[in-house]
This record gives structure tokens, sequence and C-alpha cells, in this order.
């Protein structure tokens, strides 16, 4: 069969599937909808988290950045994962125990105070919406190679699908669907990793296979170092980073997963607190499968790369000798090729092959004489440091591309490839959903219902999630197809903001009972201003790397803004009265898991 | 809630040492393993690995998820002990 007909196969398949479960599990009640009737079993539920947690950041782009980056790429890899264990450890099940529906509705209640609450929500919609425009466009990428769409049509698409089961289904119709995504993506990112693994070398295993010796006598790495190094790269064991900054990073990403507020959520749809932990140890397990064969499937994905484009010996091939898969990409305007020597040959090196930031071609409509897409932004010169690298690089690499074209640039069958395609569509689709429940969520409930107008009924607060859940595609499809210039930092202040606002605002509120809500606004305010002024003034304020704080970079400065927000909120709350008995008589309670009963209904 | 208040604080005082005991192997394994004292882990081969490679992309995940286990155990006795499990 064509790989066009097994990609629509499926894609269509799997999209069946999602919308049949989202019929079957569509939510009658605002319990239903906002935490799935609070009866998911743990392993569903770690399933749902999983799914939930794993965007097209974690499917595409991971392995593709930890390719390019080596070393460096630890921060990502324990950062994602690290937040668990604190999850598990300081926030499930105490907030579970509390049992509302919502992070702003924990703040709120804790803190006594609307105006808390009212920062919270602000905070869930601006993390949440800052993470779903990334979604989106995942969606529409993999539409534009797989299906033969434009990017456009094919965010369209995507937002119908989610559309459909996000408004229909709410959190139930999420939850189930998940379950069948994580499925999905998860077959569809270790198969080919193992076809990979086990075609260089030997290990069926990607985690046991990067440590192994290939036929020259020489580990996997240590090929993947001197590939790199014969080339111009940096050594790809090494670290290029500063240790600061990577301590920085890492601490970032982990406290920001504890604090992202559509992973908090899911800890609410079990029955007991006991199942909170539990659920918090099956999420990171099935999280574990996908995120420790990343490693092997960056390492084989570049040392394939290099081999495939640079020839055997190792001085590049003809364009016209260059596979099917070189001429796919580069129609989907995510690889370029720019011949600076005038041979006709593709080679690949360090360096950039285009002007501008990045070195990201910008594609003109017309073909060159090896009929290869032209750009304006070319570099004419062929000059190259002859001391470090055997020729100017002329190619350009999107990294997301890596996990996708994987497959074809290892000559895997063409199932394994439309496999692919559907599990990047189950990875983009799961998390878009769950953010937009999330966001749809604090509208109705803590916007609507709690602080707006008290009097709704259920079945009005239903529709206004309803409602509120299509806005929210709506814009979240307009990211999608406008993005907005600089995805990666825009998801780096996600992050940054949930470390800095909502993570330390909830652990002080479970740990620390002399807490009120002076230190707690004044806490949250605290984290999210310096946050995002930093960010702000790097990304887009024209600052420069040399006047990092300490040399931490933008994605690393939410752990200054944690800091910064404990330190705050206590010298408030020492200087400002403690809070009242009966809030002090909450947090005794939440410590004791007896008793937490099914989510409250107010 | 059905303990004393004495009952009470000796759970939460439990339960915050098992807490921090399991944080510290957290960050002795992340911060420290994987990216403080990397260097001079690299020096050491692991199954073909540099021993602090290894700990930053594979090893310290494993840990992660071996310690929500762990903790789950340990609270699992806990919460019979103090008589407050559901």
């Amino acid at each position: 069969m064509s790989l066009d007909l097994l990609t629509y196969l499926f894609i269509g398949g799997s999209f069946a599937l999602y919308i049949g479960i989202a019929i079957w599990a569509r939510a009658g009640s605002t319990k239903e909808f906002y935490v799935a009737g609070g009866g998911v079993p743990p392993v569903a539920n770690g399933m749902a988290t999983a799914a939930d947690w794993m965007s097209a950041a974690s499917f595409i782009s991971l392995a593709g950045l930890i390719s390019f980056i080596g070393r460096d790429g630890s921060a990502y890899l324990m950062g994602w994962t690290g937040g668990y264990v604190l999850l598990a450890l300081l926030l499930a099940p105490y907030l579970r125990k509390f049992g509302k529906f919502t992070v702003p509705d924990f703040v709120g209640d804790r803190y006594y105070s609307s105006t808390a609450r009212t920062i919270a929500v602000v905070c869930t919609i601006v993390i949440s919406f800052t993470y779903v425009a990334g979604q989106m466009r995942g969606v529409g990428i993999v539409f534009s190679r797989y299906l033969h769409v434009d990017i456009n049509t094919g965010v369209v698409i995507g937002m119908a699908i989610v559309f459909f089961y996000a408004v229909l289904g709410g959190m139930k119709g999420i939850t189930y669907t998940q379950v069948a995504q994580y499925c999905v993506l998860i077959l569809a990112f270790t198969v080919p990793a193992f076809f990979l693994s086990a075609q260089i070398t030997g290990h069926i295993l990607p985690q046991t296979g990067l440590g192994a010796t290939l036929e020259s006598g020489q580990s996997v790495l240590a090929t993947l170092d001197k590939l790199s190094m014969d080339l111009g790269f940096a050594q790809y064991t090494a670290g290029k980073k500063s240790t600061i900054d990577i301590f920085f990073l890492t601490v970032a990403l982990m406290c920001g997963t504890a604090g992202l507020p559509h992973v908090i959520v899911r800890f609410f749809t079990v029955p007991r607190v006991k199942d909170a932990r539990t659920s918090a140890g099956w999420a990171l397990i099935f999280i574990a499968i996908l995120y420790t064969s990343v490693p092997g499937v960056a390492g084989f994905g570049r040392v394939n790369l290099i081999q495939t484009i640079n020839g055997a010996d190792n001085a590049g091939t003809e364009y016209s000798q260059m596979p099917v898969w070189f001429k796919n990409w580069e129609n989907a305007g995510l690889l370029a090729w720019n011949d600076r020597n005038g041979d006709g040959k593709v080679q690949y090196a360090a360096g950039a092959a285009f002007e501008g930031k990045g070195g990201k071609p910008s594609f003109t409509d017309e073909r060159g004489e090896n009929n290869q897409r032209l750009t304006s932004n070319a570099i004419a010169s062929a000059d190259f440091d002859a001391g470090k690298q055997p020729f100017a690089n002329e190619v350009y690499v999107d990294r997301d591309i890596m996990v996708l074209a994987n497959p074809e640039i290892a000559q895997l069958p063409n199932w394994v490839i439309a496999l692919v395609a559907a599990g990047a569509v189950a990875a983009a689709l799961s998390t878009a959903a769950g953010l937009l429940l999330v966001i749809s969520t604090a509208i109705s409930h803590d916007l609507m219902k709690k602080t707006i107008n008290p009097n709704i009924t259920d079945k009005q607060e239903l529709m206004y999630a309803r409602l509120a859940a299509i806005v929210a595609i709506c814009i979240a499809g307009y990211f999608g197809i406008n993005p907005p210039g600089f995805v990666a930092q825009v998801v780096a202040l996600a992050f940054g903001l949930a470390c800095a606002s909502v993570f330390p605002a909830i652990v002080m509120g479970i740990f620390y009972k002399r807490m009120n809500t002076q230190g707690a606004i004044a806490g949250m305010l605290t984290g999210l201003v310096s946050t995002v002024l930093y960010m702000w003034y790097f990304v887009w304020g024209g600052g420069t790397p040399d006047e990092y704080f300490m040399g931490i970079s933008p994605g690393g400065f939410g752990t200054v803004g944690m800091i910064l927000h404990f330190v705050v909120a206590f010298v408030v709350a020492s200087m400002t009265p403690e809070p009242p008995k009966e809030i002090q008589d909450i947090v005794e309670d939440l410590r004791i898991p007896r008793g937490a009963g099914t989510a409250h209904a107010h | 809630m059905s303990i004393s208040n004495d009952q009470a604080q000796a759970y939460w005082s439990e339960n915050l040492r098992i807490i921090m005991t399991y944080l510290a192997i957290w960050f002795v394994v992340s911060y420290g393993c994987g990216i403080l004292f990397v260097e001079q882990l690299d020096a050491i081969q692991f199954f073909g690995f540099p021993l602090g490679f290894w700990f930053g992309q594979q090893g310290s995940i494993f840990v992660f998820v071996g310690l929500i286990w762990a903790y789950v155990a340990s609270m699992n006795k806990l919460d019979e002990k103090y008589d407050v499990h559901e």
C-alpha cells in the first residue's frame, strides 16, 4: 500500500476512535465536565496524565532538540520528568484531599481572597494559552507533510476534532480519549525507536542501544563525538551551557511541570488520596517509557542524518541522488540546500548556510539548476574554517523534523511512517484538549461562577464552560495559523510562570499554615512580574546574553522568580496577621488523607 | 477528623520526614549526579556511557520512577499505622 493511503488510514482510524470514545463518554454535569465525576481509576488516570503531559514538544521536538544540542539536553529530560516527583510528594495528595475542581479554587479558598483567585485565574489562562499555541502548530506541521494540505488547513482540521470531543465530552470525554491517545503515541514513538536501535546497534531497546559498541569497534557515543567534531560541531557528550544555567533551567522545568494547571487538575479526577499518589507513579512510568527512549532516538537519528547526507566517503551526496525524504521535507519547507561551492553535492557541517537569525531559509517560488528550492537569503560565499571542518555547511535542517523523518531516513516500512504521523497528531491533540479544558474551566467556574455571578445554575455553568471552550479553540487556532515569532521562548515562558507563580503558592498553602492572603498575593505578583519582565527584556526588549543575571538565560529565570516569591511571601506574611482559625483548620484537614470523598460540589 | 490532634501532629511530622528523605535522594541523583558532579562521574564508564551523561539522560528518570513508588508504599504504611487510610 502506498504511504499516502496508509497515512490516511492510520490518522482517519485514530480520529474515528477518539470521536467514538467522546460520544460514549460525554459529560452530563459540571462535575463530569470538570473532573470526570472524580471516579477515574489510577492506571487510566496515569495514562491520561501522560498523554496530557506529552505534547507535540515531547513527541516531535525533544529528540530533535537533543540530537542537535547533545549533553545539554539533560536539563529537559530531567526537568520534564523530575517534576512528577514534586507533584507526587508535595502537591497531588493534598490537592485531592482538598477536593475542589481547579487551581484557582485552591488558591482562592486557601487564601480566602478573590484577588488571589483572580491572579491564579490570570496565571492559568496565560500559561495554558502560551502552551496551546505550540500544539496547534504541531498538528498543522504533521498534516501539511502527510496529508498534503497547507499548514493552515491542517490547523483547522485539528481545531474541528478537538472541538468535537473537548466541548462535548469535557473532562470525562477527554480522559478516556487521552487513554487511547497515549496508546497510539507510545506505540508510534517506540516502534520506530526499536527498529532504529536494532538496525544500528543490534540492541532492540534504545535505552541500552545508545551505550552499544558498533561494528567499527567504537561505541555509539564515541562515534557521535567523532562525527560531530570532524564536521566542526561541538562534542556530543560535552555540555556547552554553564553549570549554573543548566541548574536553574532544570529547577524551572521541574517546578514548572509541577505547577502546570492542566497537569495538576488531573489529580482531582481520582477517587481517593491514595489514588492521587499512585496515579502520579503510573503517569511517570508511562512518561518514562518515552523519555528514556528519546536519547537513543536522538543519537541514532543524528548518526543516520550525517551519514546519509555526507555519504560513506564523508564528502557529500549529489542532490539528484538524495533520497526522497530529503525532497519531501524540502517541499514542506523544513529542509533547505544552498550549493555554496557549486559542486552539485549536498554537504552538511557546522555553521549557517542561510543569513539571518537561526539560519532559517526564506524560500522563493523558483527552482535551481538541480531542481532544488531557491531561497532569498542563501549565503553566497563558500568560505569555511579549514582547520575545523572539511567543507562549508550547505544545509538547513529544522530540528522538529528529526522524529518525523527518522523512519524515512532509516528506510523503515511505510506503515511505521504512517504510525509516527498518527502518534504526532495524538500527542498534539491530547495536550491541546487538556489545556482547552483548563482554560474553559477557569472562565466558567472560577470567573463566572465564583467571582462574577455565583447564582448561575449548574446547567448554565456547563453552557458557559462549553462556550468558553469554543472561544478558546478559536483563539488557539488563530495562534496556530499565526504563530508568535518565538514559539520555543513562549513555551519557556509558560514553565517560568508556572514555576514562579503557581507552584510556590500551592506548596506554601499546604506546608506553611501561617501563610496568609497578603503574603500569598505579594508573593504571586512578585514571581509573576519579575519573570515576565526578565523574559520580555531578553526575548523582545533587545537584551543580550552578556547582560544575563548571574549568567541565567530567560528559560531558567523562573527559578529566580520562585525564590523571590518565597522570600517576599514570608516577609509579608510575618508582618501581617495570621490567617483565620477556619483556614488553619482547612490546612490541618487536607494533611490527613481520610475523608476525601468525592470532589465537593459547591 | 477522626483522630486526635496529637496523632495528627505525629502523622504529619513522620510524613514530612519521609518527604525530606525522598527529596534528598531526588536532589542528589538529578542535580548532583546529573549536573554538579557530571565531570567527575564522566570518567567512569557505565555500559558504554560516561556515567554522568547516563545519569543526566536516563538514570535519573529511572530513579524518579522508583522514588514515587517507594513513596507510595511508605505512605500507605504510614496511613495504616495512624489509621487515616481510606
